[in-house]
């Protein structure tokens, strides 16, 4: 500590600390890797999920076709007979990720399956994001923060539900888009580089590519700028972070077919243009204020805000006029029910049946970001001591995510970076605070000691707090002057590693901070048990809450594990035994699975695009027998599928969705309604079931034969015995059910068992379905 | 047809008899193995020759309805001498047409060890194994419905020599018949019927029989079953099959009740089966076994010395028509399978599919050699049709080379060892690792040119000499920054120093002190004239040069301070003043020095960051 030290010494330590960092965040990205390899090991290395097995199937599209086929994909296999233009309505980020690393990997001959690669992205992604988040937080606070909040982000439960090995959706890839752009922003705001701009736009692009999320960024970025400018922080920087954003990014976004047009026309887009005129207008007037005169200047503020002001009025309200004019104000429906919660609910029932799409329960947030939660107050302090521009967004960033979680439980992931970054920032700022006054107490005791031990503590002290409020103060405008570039770094480096040259310096700082050594002893000892907490709770929700690829589910027994594979047996039957060009008609959460595993044509999917189609096959399950087969029959289905949890009590099955299929149904077909299957508004399917209920067809489809196999019925989802024992299907007949029961498939009988007193009329009517204008037809008069 | 054959062979017993009768077949025992799906005819012939002359082969013919079946025929002597060579597909059907064979019969020709002279006789087995000979009869049953099999077959054996006695037995599988062709000398024992035994009948007499029995053994098919099996020489051998398999039985038609078929299984799915089971070599070690949707979590293996067993149960049970695919992996210790000789390497791997009974269709063997095998020859117990590709895995330049092995009609029997000899240096194994050192060697390489390197497209544009200046500027901060902390050091010593007074008391070690660090101090300022001179002549450093004078002179300040309180202390010390007396004096001068170091810090802070 007494020799002085050299520069070289001084880069050494400075070499030694990028070495460390850098094998610090090695070791994120392994662990960030590696934590979400439990679904691999529990389970196999299969795609999970619904979604996911779409984006595989496009996947497999594109590494088979190439590029071009992709994008003018028309995809006959869903949606019967409409179909779908896959090319243009696909967010292709993910798909085209992982088709180059596919592509990459196998130009140097490593032969890995498509699958596998799908399988691996969204772990290999979160390796990525937990370095950007490092990035990003290095620019607010300093790298001792940025390490911890990638160690925080890297296992973080919240985004380890959306990106376990086999998770292959939009969201692995996304965040890491999310993380990465928020952070060329702040590098750009803070370099004020035109070279970060301009890769903050295409790493804008990248998200746009990636996730329909892409809008939080450009609402988020917009505000913030706003903030700045309100604020007063004003400067050329902000102004090259924002318009090249803005003009680069929208027109790349519209260069992706999914955005298209929608990039300028709808008005999840509108604050960001709004808040570009606003910089411009901003920029002009502090150059006008730098070539006038002040007094000149208060001269034409006062001429330009009258004329102004009326101009604004008037292009605002034709805007709201024009915004006002169409029917959801511009929004599409799931921004509106971001906006409001209750939206959906009122409305549009197929955005309120997903569950994701609910508001989280409170127990959820422990789940998902655990002690962050408590944290992030903390980081948010810290984040005020100084507030920067870079720290006012991670302010602005937790304070917006925060809302939106509320609102939605599938956005608790784009809270999840947020509250890494407060929290990183709060463990890296407390522990700096703790060690560093057991560093003053074990290190500097001596010397406090003579220099006050030959007088009294006290008069020391006071001046010497004085000076650091003052320096702090000082601090402040110096940073307020100055790009902050790296100042935090330089300053924690200062504090713990150059000890040599300002022990001295410390210590003076020191003293204002200092907390007694036991406290900070014991402080550190609970920050660790903390994130010791942290750590297995994260671990905990790797292996055991979010690993499940939920096609494979699996039980404990006391003769070990029973796995329950019904889903995949049920798909490789279809896709075996069936012809190819077969009909499977579902519900739609089975759509994309059907499509991908059992490789039939099915009538909806997990793109819940038309909302009149779903409502056609909820209709179909919701009637009775006959009437279904022949909305069936006239959608040319051949196979019925239902998924039925009754025997061995798995609970996400057909029955209990029913109700959202009656919802749906009813909400295009007036004739089905939801209080026919109702009794006294409780949903039941035992014996007080409403008749209505109880001959529908997705109730004779799950129970057919069921009270043949343990003699009551006894469902044990419901607990209940079911209302309706014996019955046989005159319109369908079951040509497979799973080994738990899990899955059932019926086939539709041929036409001839119709009943033939009504053959003549039926004849009739299904003439007139299978003309041309199918889908309307059905739309007015399917059956009656 | 059988009507038609008859007329046939009639006229080939007429016109073909005088050709072949010097040999005659004392007595002809077959047994008609129906089992399981494959038939398994075993047939012992015992011929003698009539003729003068010495006769060296054995003619054996079967209608061409069975030869489409036949997968397999195999003849071995029975005198106890050991296998005799095998014989199979030796003479064409046009070379037995020449010499006046009816289309519909098609001969081959068994060549016996020794030509046999007149009078002798000689005793041979006859192996003959077909698919598809059995066929469902109803084709169409419902879940509940046991299988029914026909099986067509002459009660005479086919021949185109006089037989003296014969006799047939047909071994079925359960006891159940549904019916049977009744002719002289049938007897039922059992699950056994027996046919004969015949005497003295002339060449190709014929007497067709149908047995309508009951059989619910698995009907498993491969329609195609590629198996790829890659050598590594790292010490192991990677094989990989994959199925496709159907239920070739009765058809299930209506519905398929899971309930039926489980409360009774085997009453209520008789003609379904649920898994396979594949015989695997000992040692086998990394089983596998999934379709294209994922991991099949329904198979059991048993392991030993002598062999490994892998209980496979695809994911549904197989009932009639129904269909599915799978596959099945697994690794193997290279030295039980890879052997050399007379400096080629070769391989010694058996053929047909591993799983019991199953008849394969086609069946492509593709062996994957390592890359920079050349010299490759394929030796195989009976003829295969065979053909060359490349294959590019795992890093490869060039390719492995793939021979390709492609028969039809497989069955069991087929499982003996092929040779594929080949030549392949140790040093092509170290190739891949030396290219992975190698590339990631120079990935390092050029990281570390890239950073060394001046890239700059111009190297007198003014940037780039504003640059140049610039870092030279930075430089001599640098050394400023280094002297001022130096001085900073020197102070703490002082400080040091103090402490120790106040702990010891002795006033002439802090002089001393005082008195080096002075003139420390000023070799440091002595050192530190030339940079600032050159900061100040440098223009690129004009709107740094402020800053960096403040820090000079406040330092300078602050060790001015430092020293009149190190003055005031070391004298107070030698007047033996009071703690609080010290205490007074020195307060202004710390209060000052607390704001100058502070200063100085904020100073250097701001300069670092530059």
């Amino acid at each position: 500590m007494s020799s002085p030290e050299t520069a070289s010494e001084r880069t050494v330590r400075h070499a030694f600390g990028n070495v460390l960092a850098f094998f610090v965040l090695l070791l994120i990205g392994v662990l960030a890797f590696s934590i979400r390899l439990f679904s691999v090991i529990k389970y196999e290395s299969v795609i999970h999920e619904f979604d996911p097995y779409f984006n595989y199937r496009v996947t497999q599209f594109l590494t088979k076709n190439g590029i071009y086929d992709f994008w003018n994909w028309f995809d006959d296999r869903t949606w019967y007979p409409l179909g779908r233009v896959i090319g243009g309505t696909v967010y292709p980020g993910l798909t085209l990720t992982a088709g180059t690393l596919w592509w990459v990997l196998h130009s140097l001959n490593i032969p890995l399956s498509v699958e596998t690669v799908c399988v691996f992205t969204a772990p290999t992604f979160s390796a990525f994001a937990s370095w950007a988040t490092y990035l990003l937080t290095k620019e607010v606070k300093g790298p001792g923060a940025g390490l911890a909040a990638a160690t925080l982000l890297g296992m973080v439960p919240s985004y380890i539900s959306r990106s376990v090995a086999g998770s292959y959706d939009n969201e692995a890839v996304a965040i890491f888009a999310l993380i990465f752009t928020f952070f060329l922003y702040i590098k750009t705001l803070n370099t004020g580089s035109l070279f970060y701009a301009t890769l903050n736009a295409i790493s804008y692009f990248y998200m746009v590519c990636s996730w329909g999320g892409y809008t939080f960024i450009i609402n988020l970025i917009p505000i913030h700028v706003l903030l700045c400018i309100v604020t007063g922080r004003y400067s050329s920087r902000l102004y090259i972070a924002y318009a090249p954003l803005v003009v680069l990014g929208t027109l790349l976004a519209a260069l992706v077919p999914v955005v298209g047009f929608n990039a300028v026309m709808t008005s999840e887009h509108f604050a960001s243009f709004l808040v570009f005129i606003i910089l411009h207008v901003v920029a002009l007037v502090y150059y006008i204020k730098g070539i006038l005169s002040p007094r000149m200047f208060k001269v034409a503020v006062t001429l330009v805000l009258s004329i102004g002001l009326a101009v604004c009025c008037a292009v605002i309200s034709i805007l709201i006029a024009v915004v006002a004019s169409s029917p959801t104000k511009g929004w599409s429906g799931r921004s509106l029910s971001l906006l409001d919660p209750t939206y959906a609910s009122k409305y549009i029932p197929i955005i309120a049946s997903v569950s994701e799409h609910q508001p989280p329960a409170w127990p959820s947030y422990f789940m998902d970001i655990n002690v962050l939660a408590f944290l992030v107050p903390a980081g948010i302090i810290a984040c005020f001591l100084p507030l920067s521009d870079a720290s006012s967004f991670a302010v602005l960033y937790i304070v917006t995510s925060v809302y939106f979680s509320g609102v939605m439980v599938r956005l608790m992931l784009v809270l999840a970076p947020a509250a890494c970054i407060m929290s990183g920032i709060a463990l890296s700022e407390a522990f700096d605070a703790l060690t560093g006054s057991i560093k003053f107490q074990l290190l500097g005791f001596s010397t406090e000691n003579s220099q006050v031990g030959v007088g009294d503590a006290s008069p020391d002290n006071a001046p010497a707090q004085k000076n650091a409020v003052k320096s702090d103060a000082s601090e402040n405008t110096l940073k307020d002057r100055t790009s902050r570039k790296n100042k935090k770094k330089e300053k924690e480096r200062g504090k713990e590693e150059q000890g040599g040259q300002s022990s001295l310096q410390s210590q003076i700082k020191m003293r204002l901070q200092v907390l007694p050594l036991e406290s900070s002893i014991i402080g550190v000892f609970l920050l660790i048990m903390l994130g010791a907490f942290y750590v297995v709770h994260c671990v905990w929700a790797a292996a055991e809450a979010y690993s499940a690829p939920s096609i494979v589910l699996t039980s404990h027994s006391q003769n070990g594990l029973h796995v329950f594979d019904d889903f995949r047996e049920a798909y490789a039957w279809l896709r075996h035994n069936t012809e190819v060009d077969d009909k499977v008609a579902s519900w739609w959460d089975y759509g994309y699975q059907t499509t991908a595993m059992a490789n039939r044509t099915v009538i909806v999917d997990n793109n819940t695009w038309n909302n009149t189609h779903i409502a056609t096959v909820g209709t179909a399950m919701s009637s009775p027998e006959k009437a279904a087969w022949e909305i069936f029959n006239s959608l040319d289905v051949k196979y019925v599928l239902v998924v039925f949890g009754g025997l061995v009590g798995y609970p996400s099955d057909d029955i209990n969705k029913f109700l959202w299929m009656v919802r749906i149904g009813g909400g295009v077909f007036p004739h089905i309604k939801e209080p026919d299957y109702l009794r006294d508004g409780q949903y039941r399917i035992d014996s007080q079931a409403t008749p209505t209920m109880l001959n529908c067809l997705m109730y004779k489809l799950s129970y057919y034969r069921f009270v043949d196999a343990d003699g009551k019925g006894f469902d044990r989802v419901r607990q209940t015995e079911i209302g309706k024992k014996h019955f046989k299907l005159t319109h369908f007949e079951e040509v497979f059910t799973t080994h738990h029961w899990m899955v059932r498939i019926y086939k539709l009988k041929p036409p001839k068992n119709r009943i033939r007193g009504k053959a003549k009329k039926s004849k009739s009517k299904a003439s007139s379905i299978s003309s041309s204008k199918k889908s309307t037809k059905i739309k007015k008069n399917p059956w009656l | 047809m059988g009507l038609r054959l008859d007329l046939l062979l009639l006229a080939a017993a007429l016109l073909f008899s005088p050709a072949l009768s010097d040999l005659v077949i004392l007595k002809v025992d077959r047994r008609v193995d129906l089992t399981s799906q494959i038939v398994r005819v075993t047939s012992t012939l015992k011929v003698e020759n009539n003729g003068k002359d010495a006769v060296t082969e054995v003619l054996l013919v079967f209608p061409d309805r069975q030869v489409k079946n036949l997968a397999y025929l195999f003849a071995v002597s029975s005198a106890g001498k050991g296998k005799a060579k095998s014989y199979s597909h030796t003479l064409s059907v046009n070379e037995i047409n020449l010499k006046g064979m009816p289309p519909s019969l098609v001969g081959y020709l068994v060549s016996l060890p020794e030509p046999l002279g007149k009078g002798e006789s000689y005793t041979l087995d006859v192996l003959a194994v077909y698919t598809h000979s059995l066929k469902p009869f109803p084709e169409k049953i419902t879940q509940a419905d046991i299988q029914l099999l026909v099986f067509e077959d002459s009660a005479y054996y086919l021949s185109p020599y006089e037989v003296k006695a014969q006799s047939l037995t047909v071994k079925l599988p359960q006891a159940r018949i549904e019916s049977y062709t009744r002719i002289e000398n049938t007897k039922l024992h059992g699950s056994d019927i027996k046919y004969g035994p015949y005497e003295n009948l002339p060449p190709f007499s014929h007497s067709p029989i149908v047995v309508h029995f009951e059989s619910n053994r698995p009907f498993a098919v491969a329609r195609e079953l590629v198996r790829e099996v890659e050598i590594s020489h790292w010490g192991n051998v990677q094989v990989t099959e994959y199925y496709n398999v159907v239920n070739r039985g009765s058809e299930i038609t209506g519905e398929f009740s899971r309930l039926e078929f489980q409360a009774r299984p085997h009453i209520r799915g008789p003609s379904s089966f649920r898994n396979l089971v594949a015989k695997l070599p000992p040692r086998t070690h990394s089983v596998y076994y999934r379709d294209e949707i994922g991991n099949i979590s329904t198979s059991h293996l048993w392991s030993d010395s002598k062999k490994t067993e892998l209980e496979i149960e695809p994911r549904y049970p197989m009932f009639g028509g129904w269909r599915t695919a799978f596959t099945i992996g697994y690794g193997l210790p290279l030295q039980d399978f890879l052997f050399e000789s007379e400096g080629k390497r070769f391989l010694n791997f058996s053929f047909g599919s591993p799983i019991n009974e199953i008849i394969v269709d086609t069946l492509f063997m593709k062996i994957v050699l390592p890359e920079g095998s050349n010299d490759i020859t394929v030796t195989a117990p009976f003829p295969i049709k065979e053909s060359r590709e490349t294959k590019l895995s795992h890093l490869d330049l060039v390719g492995r080379p793939v021979i390709i092995l492609e028969k039809s009609n497989v069955v069991p029997e087929h499982n003996q060892y092929f040779q594929v000899y080949y030549t392949f240096s140790g040093i092509s194994m170290l190739r891949e690792p030396l290219m992975l050192i190698f590339g990631f060697f120079f990935l390092f390489i050029t990281y570390i040119l890239y950073m060394h390197a001046d890239i700059s497209i111009s190297k007198s544009s003014p940037s780039y000499l504003a640059k140049m200046q610039w870092e030279e500027v930075q430089a001599v901060i640098q050394q400023v920054e280094n002297i001022v902390s130096r001085c900073l050091a020197v102070h703490e010593k002082l400080e040091a120093s103090l402490q120790d007074l106040s702990r010891t008391g002795v006033v002439q070690a802090c002089k001393s002190v005082r008195k080096s660090a002075d003139s420390t101090l000023k070799e440091l300022y002595k050192e530190m004239k030339p940079l600032l001179s050159f900061l100040q002549s440098s223009s690129q450093a004009a709107h740094i040069l402020p800053k960096v004078e403040e820090l000079v002179t406040k330092e300078r300040e602050l060790q001015e301070k430092l020293m009149t309180k190190h003055l005031t202390v070391v004298d107070c010390y030698e007047k033996k003043l009071g703690g609080r007396e010290i205490e007074n004096r020195i307060n202004a001068h710390q209060q000052k020095i607390t704001v100058l170091r502070q200063e100085v810090d904020d100073l250097l802070d701001y300069i670092d960051e530059l």
